[in-house]
């Protein structure tokens, strides 16, 4: 065996761009998703949430449902696992769970679910649902992040604070994180300016198209079938075992087809519903959200509050920063302040930092992790501030950046020394672009900013088996996203050396491979990508064994080379390559069928850097603002099929501009949501958007065998910093809260005008 | 119940169910007649993953009551494709990487097959402002445009 | 719910003056089934006027008046190059409610007939004085559009009503109107402000005859006659317009909502009326 473990050029199908094999389902209708399964004798399930930010329930009568004519049965918290316990912080995570997927003492949210139906038609579950009644006591909501942490703030749910917390604050702040090296009040002295400013983000929404929807089926053998639309399946069938007292193998989860996810389909909502329902019912019951449901229950971002210092001096060296992330995360523990604190200055080489975050719960729904959690809203705040002090010391914002850029061998920011990364050249990419040089017009502004994301490798496990005939299929966890099948019948073509046509990739079901984590933290090309290289190599391995058989030399006297085994050298014997599909033909006969597969937790994921450069136009007299130009720099180790990797960088592009611009959570007095639908939540249109263009950088990870590094949220990190750099530039005055709506453009002109 | 009876014509073919009136067309299209590659992200005609073309007319199927279509037309995604010939659109759809989740893809194809037929020669800004109403949440349209531009030069060429 | 399908307008009132419970018109659909679905409001007669002779013809009365079928769509009337020509404002504000989607079913009576001060179409047709014509059982009436809306979701059509056409006067010599709206996104959003303008000129230039009508700043649209009479007598300069806006902006009396604050809805309104005014000014000089 003569393999190489990695492999940086001479690639034959890595980096083309072949079509995608699921295209043809996706163009013609026939991909199923998760609304479109059915089964026989299935029932419809719908869900009775809470119209209350925060109440205590004290009676749920279902009588009236239960007794409506095609109502099969009706589940309230009663129905679930009652062995699951409370537990501070994210110890408790699985109580944390089942309280959000149907509440228990108090609904805690607008949109909490209480109690659910299930019937023969989804007209008659919808009109049974209004037939719930339930008694509630009303009690003081907040849904503020700042407010949430005030002294007379209502306590959402005491002892939910783990360690972390210091003494003193109030019981809704519920994790508290602090890191950094060097000491930032000498820093500070050190420079020639310090800039220090306070910045506000709303809760933003994933925005997926496809709402929830599963299809459970349930007997009271405890043995199960689900499949709904879901980035991790068998995180599904964990917890819906856990919250419904099942063994996890006896529950069989299959992931459908997944219209988007970006992190918000990473848990369960109405999953275990369904399998509650389906369990009292003995029938198969498909639950579906509403958009309304989707948007009133499930996501979104946190919401934040954020002060950022930072000292440079005249030539651009930044001297030391500091940072407090306040993130409101929902009725539960979770917000990823510990994640926005350490992306917030991870792009510079800094000697002084110090960055501190506090995971806040309010009265709204469960935060669920959105593309690079945590780390867009610290970019805003710190890019800010780096374009402030560039504007103010007369500095060029790429060369300033360029001058404190993180490198390989730097101590990071939030720790450990970076690897090979490749900030720098993505600002060196980003100067040389055109569109850096390229003049602009009046009422313009321009702006640009760095973005971070750790990435992440996870446990995978995938198979890879060859037919008779030889071609490959492969079985990966990971949900496919954005074409990630097409990546890894690539990267399987590349070690087996046979047509990318020739393999076929399934997302397979819990029953049938090992573990797998959830599709996030852009993890699938890298992890799933290496498993499936080192299945492969596992396949090429069982193939030259084969072929030495064969040939009767030992296994060591051959390799592998364009998809035939060969002698690995003269004196191994003169024999004509023999090719895979040769070895499969009678693979039966020779030691039976051929099978690869791998599984680990590999760690090497490799973070990434990006640089954005964007033009704004702002008209002073609505406020209103448009994206003129937009360009997307980012590292990717190596693009394995470009042209996806293009689309995860103009969709991270369109969800910041998104998230700058128009997209937020809006609460009333009531802590109702105000705008719980497409409409009144504007997301960016066809016609909202320029094209987006991009630039593919590649600095090779030296954790993946290919250098892959993950590309999925990166993208997503800049925008909206680099968005309000650029409003900032063409309103003339600093814009601190998102989204930059028109009426707050308005609102701040006006201020400056007022002085 | 008062279900109604209800004969339309669904992608050439004659077909007839039973809903109650409160039922979409986008209900009876897939839970009726399974025809569920007309997707619904909203419900509220503010996505247009339902897009269909009602007597040769772009609307959201989510927005048409199941008992208006007796007596009338319906095309919808399954109907795009003749035979095993994928229409151009469907083909530079795939080629362009013009969907990344798929969810929106249906929709935006029949939204861009009715301009297409009706305007050969759109502008860019043209197909934006069709496409206002076909949300994608993946792929920043980008790629969308790039491949009904592409694909409209090339039918034009193709006449 | 039960579904009706009447084949007149008589027939059409008289199920809605008669059956028992609720009742709604279904044209468009693109308000009432978004109610339907979203369990708003769901009514126990559904009464579909769309297959009644006439809903969907646009046509001109002998003195050149303009008479729409209440069921024709926002897309067939953007097919009517005479209409467009001769009411650009009407048919741009009836393009710019939602999507190309929206645009195959929804109607301009309905936008009326939902009663939303935020309705586009609803200062365009007040600035362009339009009526509509009324069925009622006992018979016909005319009513003038700015005398629909009562107050936000409200009008002052009674039980039994239903409306059949929208009648808008011929095109006065020197004459044209414009709409404009605000929203935060380039499509699809509901208006933040809404502007409707109609001015006829005199033949060196000047504004002999001007309406004002606003949209979503009030309780219901609004005619701004104080707005109007400004522009009597003037050409557009900027010092009319600075006028114009600081009126139109002092008329309004909106509220803060998840689409706009009081404040920047009352800003915005002059804009717009600064902004309508110029487009309608340029078009009717032509």
């Amino acid at each position: 065996m003569a393999l190489d473990n990695a492999k940086s050029n001479g690639f034959k199908f890595v980096g083309t761009r072949p079509d995608r094999p699921d295209g043809v389902d996706k163009v013609t209708g026939r991909a199923k998703f998760g609304a479109d399964m059915t089964a026989p004798g299935m029932l419809h399930g719908a869900i009775l949430r809470s119209p209350h930010a925060h109440a205590r329930i004290n009676k749920i009568d279902t009588s009236a449902a239960e007794a409506m004519k095609g109502v099969k049965a009706v589940v309230t918290r009663k129905d679930f696992a009652t062995d699951v316990h409370f537990e501070s912080g994210l110890n408790g995570e699985t109580w944390n769970v089942l309280e959000n997927v149907m509440a228990g003492e108090k609904v805690l949210y607008d949109g909490h679910a209480l109690a659910a139906v299930a019937a023969t038609s989804a007209l008659i579950a919808r009109d049974a649902i209004k037939l719930v009644r339930v008694d509630y006591d009303l009690l003081d909501h907040v849904t503020d992040v700042d407010k949430a942490m005030e002294k007379d703030a209502p306590v959402i749910r005491e002892g939910a604070a783990d360690k972390s917390v210091p003494d003193g604050f109030h019981p809704n702040v519920v994790r508290y994180h602090e890191s950094g090296h060097g000491d930032v009040d000498e820093g500070f002295s050190k420079a020639d300016l310090v800039i220090e400013d306070s910045f506000k983000t709303e809760a933003t929404h994933q925005g997926y198209i496809e709402p929830h929807a599963c299809l459970g089926s349930l007997g009271n053998d405890g043995k199960g079938d689900l499949w709904c639309t879901t980035q991790g399946h068998w995180y599904a069938q964990k917890m819906c075992a856990a919250l419904l007292n099942l063994e996890t193998s006896q529950l069989r989860v299959t992931a459908s087809e997944i219209g988007g996810g970006f992190g918000g389909k990473t848990t369960v909502f109405i999953e275990p519903v369904a399998l509650a329902l389906s369990r009292k019912a003995n029938k198969p019951v498909k639950i579906v959200m509403s958009r309304s449901e989707v948007f009133r229950s499930t996501g979104p971002t946190s919401s934040t509050s954020m002060d950022v210092k930072i000292g440079m001096k005249k030539d651009g060296t930044i001297t030391a920063a500091s940072g407090v992330f306040r993130l409101q995360g929902g009725a539960f523990p979770g917000a990823p302040a510990e994640f926005t604190a350490m992306c917030a200055f991870a792009p510079y080489a800094l000697e002084n930092v110090r960055q501190i975050g506090y995971d806040v719960m309010a009265n709204r729904p469960k935060q669920a992790a959105y593309r690079a959690p945590g780390s867009p809203m610290a970019a805003f705040a710190v890019e800010s501030v780096i374009d402030d002090l560039c504007k103010a010391l007369g500095l060029d914002p790429i060369e300033v950046r360029l001058k404190n850029a993180s490198h390989k061998g730097t101590k990071a920011s939030f720790g450990p020394r970076f690897e090979d990364i490749g900030l720098i050249e993505t600002l060196e990419a980003a100067k040389a672009h055109d569109h850096y040089s390229t003049p602009l017009k009046d009422g313009q502004g321009r702006g640009i900013s760095c973005g971070f994301w750790f990435n992440h490798g996870g446990e995978t496990a995938v198979s890879l088996a060859l037919s008779e005939d030889g071609t490959a299929q492969i079985s990966v966890g990971t949900p496919d996203i954005g074409g990630s099948r097409a990546s890894m019948a690539l990267m399987a073509a590349e070690e087996l050396g046979i047509p990318y046509e020739h393999i076929r990739c399934t997302i397979a079901d819990t029953a049938t491979l090992g573990y797998n984590e959830i599709s996030h933290g852009s993890r699938v090309t890298y992890a799933s990508g290496l498993a499936t290289i080192k299945a492969a190599k596992d396949v090429v391995h069982k193939l030259c064994k084969r072929a030495a058989q064969k040939w009767d030399i030992p296994e060591d006297a051959v390799k592998w080379e364009d998809g035939c085994a060969v002698p690995s050298g003269a004196n191994a014997g003169d024999f004509d390559p023999l090719p895979l599909h040769k070895i499969t033909a009678n693979m039966g006969a020779t030691g039976g069928p051929i099978v690869g597969h791998f599984e680990a937790t590999p760690e090497g994921a490799g973070v990434s850097f990006a640089t954005h450069i964007v033009d704004a136009e702002v008209d002073h007299a609505t406020g209103k603002t448009k994206i003129v130009r937009y360009t997307v720099v980012q590292d990717a180790g190596k693009a394995i099929h470009p042209t996806y990797v293009e689309g995860q960088y103009q969709g991270g592009a369109a969800q910041g501009i998104g998230w700058a611009l128009n997209e937020e959570y809006i609460y009333g007095d009531d802590g109702r949501l105000q705008n719980a639908g497409f409409l009144d939540y504007r997301i960016p249109l066809a016609s909202d958007l320029p094209m987006i263009d991009t630039v593919i950088v590649e600095v090779a990870n030296p954790g993946h065998p290919y250098g892959v590094r993950g590309v999925g949220e990166t993208s997503i990190c800049p925008p909206l910093a680099a968005i309000a750099n650029a409003v900032s530039a063409a309103a003339g005055i600093r814009m601190k809260q998102l989204p930059m709506s028109p009426p707050r453009i308005v609102a701040a002109l006006k201020s400056l005008k007022d002085g | 119940m008062n279900n109604i009876h209800v004969r339309t014509k669904v992608n050439g073919d004659e077909v007839d169910f039973l809903c109650d009136p409160r039922e979409t067309l986008l209900d009876c299209l897939r839970d009726k007649l399974h025809l569920t590659g007309s997707k619904e992200g909203c419900g509220t005609g503010d996505c247009g993953a339902c897009s269909v073309v009602l007597e040769g007319r772009l609307v959201c199927a989510c927005l048409v009551l199941g008992v208006e279509v007796e007596g009338q037309t319906v095309d919808t995604v399954e109907g795009i494709a003749q035979g095993q010939d994928l229409h151009p659109l469907q083909e530079k759809f795939i080629k362009y990487a013009a969907l990344q989740c798929g969810i929106c893809t249906p929709g935006i194809l029949m939204a861009t097959k009715n301009l297409l037929e009706r305007n050969p020669n759109p502008t860019e800004t043209e197909v934006r402002y069709w496409l206002a109403g076909n949300l994608c949440r993946c792929t920043g349209y980008d790629k969308i445009i790039r491949a009904i531009m592409d694909t409209a030069a090339d039918m034009r060429e193709a006449g | 719910m039960k579904y009706h399908s009447p084949d007149s307008f008589h027939a059409a009132a008289e199920i809605s003056a008669n059956a028992p419970g609720s009742t709604r018109f279904l044209a468009g659909g693109t308000d009432v089934l978004v109610q339907l679905r979203s369990d708003i409001f769901t009514p126990d007669n559904l009464i579909d006027i769309k297959n009644i002779e006439g809903a969907k013809a646009i046509n001109r009365s002998a003195n050149g008046d303009w008479n729409i079928g209440a069921a024709v769509s926002g897309a067939e009337m953007n097919e009517n190059e005479e209409l467009k020509s001769e009411w650009p404002g009407i048919v741009e504000a009836v393009d710019l409610i939602g999507s190309t989607q929206i645009q195959g079913r929804a109607t301009l009576v309905g936008n009326l007939c939902n009663g939303s001060p935020a309705a586009d179409t609803v200062p365009a047709l007040i600035a362009a004085d339009a009526s509509v014509a009324v069925q009622s059982p006992n018979g016909e009436r005319i009513m003038k559009v700015a005398d629909v809306p009562r107050s936000p979701g409200k009008t002052n059509f009674q039980k039994g009503d239903v409306v059949k056409n929208v009648i808008v006067p011929a095109k006065k010599n020197k004459s044209s109107d414009a709409y404009l709206r605000f929203i935060p996104r380039t499509e699809m959003d509901i208006a933040v402000v809404g502007c409707g303008v109609w001015l006829q000129l005199s033949a060196d230039g000047f504004i002999v005859s001007a309406r004002i009508s606003l949209g979503a700043v009030a309780p219901t649209v609004f005619k701004v006659d104080s707005a109007a009479d400004i522009l009597i007598g003037k050409q557009l300069d900027d010092d009319t317009l600075h006028k114009l806006a600081a009126t139109a902006s002092a008329a309004c009396n909106p509220i803060t909502d998840r689409r706009g604050t009081v404040e920047y809805r009352t800003h915005i309104a002059g804009v717009l009326a600064e902004r309508t005014a110029k487009i309608a000014y340029q078009r009717a000089g032509v």
